[in-house]
């Protein structure tokens, strides 16, 4: 058995209603822990595109692909966690900054290349972009002024190169567990 | 051309072309225009005495026949009063199509009189659902819905088909075209090089088992099961469901393996090398404890579930397909060898696991549940078609009636029904009318469905019923025995006179208290014309044996206490 880790998968689902909760349900259901869930429409009209992290070992992650492709909606599901692939999150952080601490938080949060979004006379609002650890280093130097409020996005991911999550690729499932 | 239709009568002719003649239902306000409709459909309809035994009959009637069951209710408490035989049907993977009226569109959502959100609720035991707000939908999803239920890994659907879509008037469009869905594939083939991989692992095997399954009886795999054994001499066990798949009559039979499992069948598997498991899934019932199954054995799981492998078990090989083209695949490939020594081996078990409950029980007179089973199992001659519900009597059948054929013994198995039984046995009827049908169930079980006797006498129908009447929910008493230190809370039961139940329903009712008893009232029951119901009062504080503890390993079995001598009489 192999040790859990965090993984990430795309999946490619019929744009119908219900489909999203088919799709958590089945998590809950066989009690896999979601950390993010994201949906949107795609390029291809119809098909909606949901990316889903969640932590999992490789065995679990081979059967949590396997119980997806039992559902009549889903289309393609790629674990993306051993593939290159380009990972982005969006946090929105209000952070308490007086004239006193204004200074030092925009410095902080130049650093990290966060945008100021509102300036209020006890508040600044920031949105960054970026991979997971990104997000967790900016609010974790903020909060020592004191974070207000902090809205994360989930992760969305796309594989590099030239490839597409296809849903003609839907390969046969690996038939040799050995 | 097709001439304008309402959606009601859309979906009769929809199910009529499935090859649908019979359907199990009861009426009610949102269904009320397709029971309308239904005046003018061909398509026999049972008017069940609660939904539950609807989905029970759709249930039973598919297991036998090999096709999709349907069974049909309105919406709010009659779909609701559907649920547990949908749950029934998934944990079993029997092809069922449940239809229902909902609500009129305007009203979903608004809580209005009988609104129930059914997809919600049957969505964890559907294997699909559908909502249906137009006319215009209903013949492409009842086609739908037959092939997702009927086709892969079969399952329960849903179809909830608001009373406005069964109103409202479309000119349908039929299609005869396979059915193509973009997002369900539900074939899979084992590769060439796997197959050959398993044979050599099968030709190296010292000791090896064959686990059977129900994928067996559902893949019409039987011959094929069958050529394979002749060709490798490897012995077989069975599942509950797998039971009939391999003729238990056959020398190479072990019988049922698990926690009500034969003790020689768990010793085998508990010793050998290679485990070679066909459309069985590993169940906690059949393993006993994971990490003391069978600890020396590799395993090849052969099973049309690719998210069925390592669930619970881990496979050595994993031949992920329909297991009739598995088999038809491996039989050419393997060899025979000689099992002389695993399978004297195995006859050690035998010898040393002492003999059958039922040759080691006092011959006193006294009516034990196994005495009515085998003696049905001699009289019947092990043709008839059994149905039992879920308990003591249940493996108690599965142990004593040796069934020779797939299709003959349905049980629930996954979910464990009580009150399975009776309304299955009534489906099971209707798939097969010639077959000579045993109801076997317990006094608890018996009770929660018999409803239905009612249904049996309107309908016309013949069954034989066996109740395995001993006071008790008995299984669940045998466990406070075991585990609870005999607080026997709850399990005392009383039961109405069955013999009058019988008469007031217009059926024949018979006592039996006594072995001696059991050939002449199963006789009469036999020649009777109509149904006729046999209340056998067993001995009371049995229990079934032998018996893993949920828990424990596979070979650690509670044994029958005392045994006594075989006699000659009972071979």
């Amino acid at each position: 058995m192999t040790s859990t880790r965090l993984r990430t998968y795309i999946m490619h689902v019929e744009d119908l209603p219900g489909v999203l909760n088919r799709v958590t349900s089945l998590f809950r259901r066989r009690g896999y822990n979601i950390d993010s869930l994201t949906v949107g429409r795609t390029e291809q009209p119809g098909v909606s595109r949901m990316t889903i992290v969640m932590e999992a070992d490789d065995e679990t992650a081979r059967r949590i692909e396997a119980n997806l492709y039992k559902l009549v909606n889903v289309l393609k599901v790629e674990d993306t966690t051993r593939r290159p692939c380009v990972q982005r999150e969006l946090a929105l952080i209000k952070v308490r900054a007086d004239q006193a601490s204004r200074a030092h938080v925009l410095q902080l949060a130049e650093v990290f290349r966060a945008r100021v979004l509102d300036v209020a006379p006890e508040a600044l609002i920031f949105e960054i972009t970026g991979p997971r650890d990104k997000i967790d280093g900016l609010a974790g130097v903020l909060a020592e002024y004191g974070i207000v409020e902090l809205v994360r996005t989930g992760a969305v991911a796309m594989l590099r190169s030239a490839e597409a999550v296809a849903e003609q690729a839907q390969e046969q499932p690996r038939t040799s567990a050995a | 051309m097709s001439s304008p239709r309402t959606g009601a009568q859309i979906l009769w002719e929809a199910l009529r072309r499935e090859g649908v003649d019979v359907v199990f239902g009861y009426p009610g306000g949102a269904i009320m225009p397709a029971y309308d409709a239904l005046l003018e459909s061909p398509i026999r309809h049972v008017l069940v005495r609660h939904e539950q035994g609807a989905s029970h009959m759709a249930d039973g009637y598919a297991r036998v026949s090999g096709k999709v069951g349907v069974a049909i209710a309105t919406s709010g408490p009659g779909a609701t009063n559907l649920v547990t035989g949908i749950a029934t049907a998934m944990l079993d993977s029997v092809p069922l199509v449940c239809i229902t009226g909902q609500v009129s569109s305007r009203f979903i959502g608004s809580d209005a009189f009988q609104e129930t959100d059914i997809t919600g609720v049957t969505l964890p035991i559907t294997k699909h659902n559908y909502l249906v707000t137009r006319a215009e939908d209903i013949a492409k999803t009842i086609r739908e819905a037959f092939y997702v239920a009927s086709s892969g890994r079969p399952g329960p659907v849903l179809v909830d088909i608001t009373k406005d879509a069964q109103q409202a008037i479309t000119v349908p469009v039929w299609s005869d075209a396979p059915v193509r869905m973009r997002g369900y594939r539900p074939e899979h083939r084992a590769g060439g090089e796997d197959l050959a991989r398993a044979a050599t692992m099968i030709d190296r095997a010292k000791r090896p088992v064959i686990l059977a399954g129900h994928g067996i009886v559902k893949a019409e795999a039987s011959a094929l099961l069958h050529d394979f054994v002749a060709k490798t001499g490897i012995p077989v066990a069975s599942t509950l469901l797998g039971l009939g798949g391999f003729p238990a009559t056959h020398p190479l039979s072990l019988g049922m393996m698990g926690m009500h499992g034969e003790a020689w069948v768990n010793h085998a598997i508990q010793e050998a090398d290679l485990l070679i498991a066909f459309g069985m899934r590993f169940d906690d019932r059949v393993t006993g404890k994971l990490d003391t199954f069978a600890v020396n054995a590799q395993k090849i799981h052969c099973e049309l579930d690719p998210a069925e492998i390592n669930k619970n078990v881990r496979a050595d090989i994993a031949l992920v397909g329909d297991v009739r083209d598995t088999l038809e695949g491996l039989v050419p490939l393997v060899s025979r060898r000689d099992r002389a020594p695993w399978l004297a081996r195995i006859a050690e078990f035998r010898g040393d696991s002492a003999v059958r409950d039922i040759q080691t029980m006092p011959h006193d007179g006294r009516l034990f549940a196994a005495h009515v089973m085998h003696d049905l199992w001699r009289i019947t001659e092990g043709k008839a078609l059994v149905v039992t519900d879920v308990g003591q009597h249940q493996m108690w059948e599965a142990q004593y009636y040796k069934h020779d054929h797939p299709r003959k013994l349905v049980t629930s198995g996954g979910l464990g029904t009580m009150g399975f039984a009776l309304p299955a046995a009534i489906g099971a009827k209707f798939a097969s009318p010639g077959d000579e049908v045993w109801v076997i169930a317990g006094d608890g079980g018996f009770q929660m469905t018999a409803c239905e006797l009612t249904t049996i006498a309107q309908e016309g129908i013949k069954l034989h019923i066996a109740i395995i009447n001993n006071g008790y929910l008995g299984m669940v008493r045998q466990w406070q025995q075991f585990f609870y230190d005999g607080r026997y809370s709850a399990t005392p039961l009383r039961s109405p006179d069955f013999v009058k139940l019988a008469e007031a329903h217009g059926l024949t009712g018979l006592r039996v208290t006594a072995r001696h008893e059991v050939e002449a009232a199963v006789q009469r029951a036999r020649a009777a014309e109509g149904t006729v119901v046999i209340d056998f009062r067993v001995e009371q504080e049995d229990s079934v044996y032998p018996m893993v503890p949920a828990g424990a390993a596979l070979h650690d079995m509670i044994r029958r206490p005392n045994p006594i001598l075989e006699t000659a009489e009972d071979d």
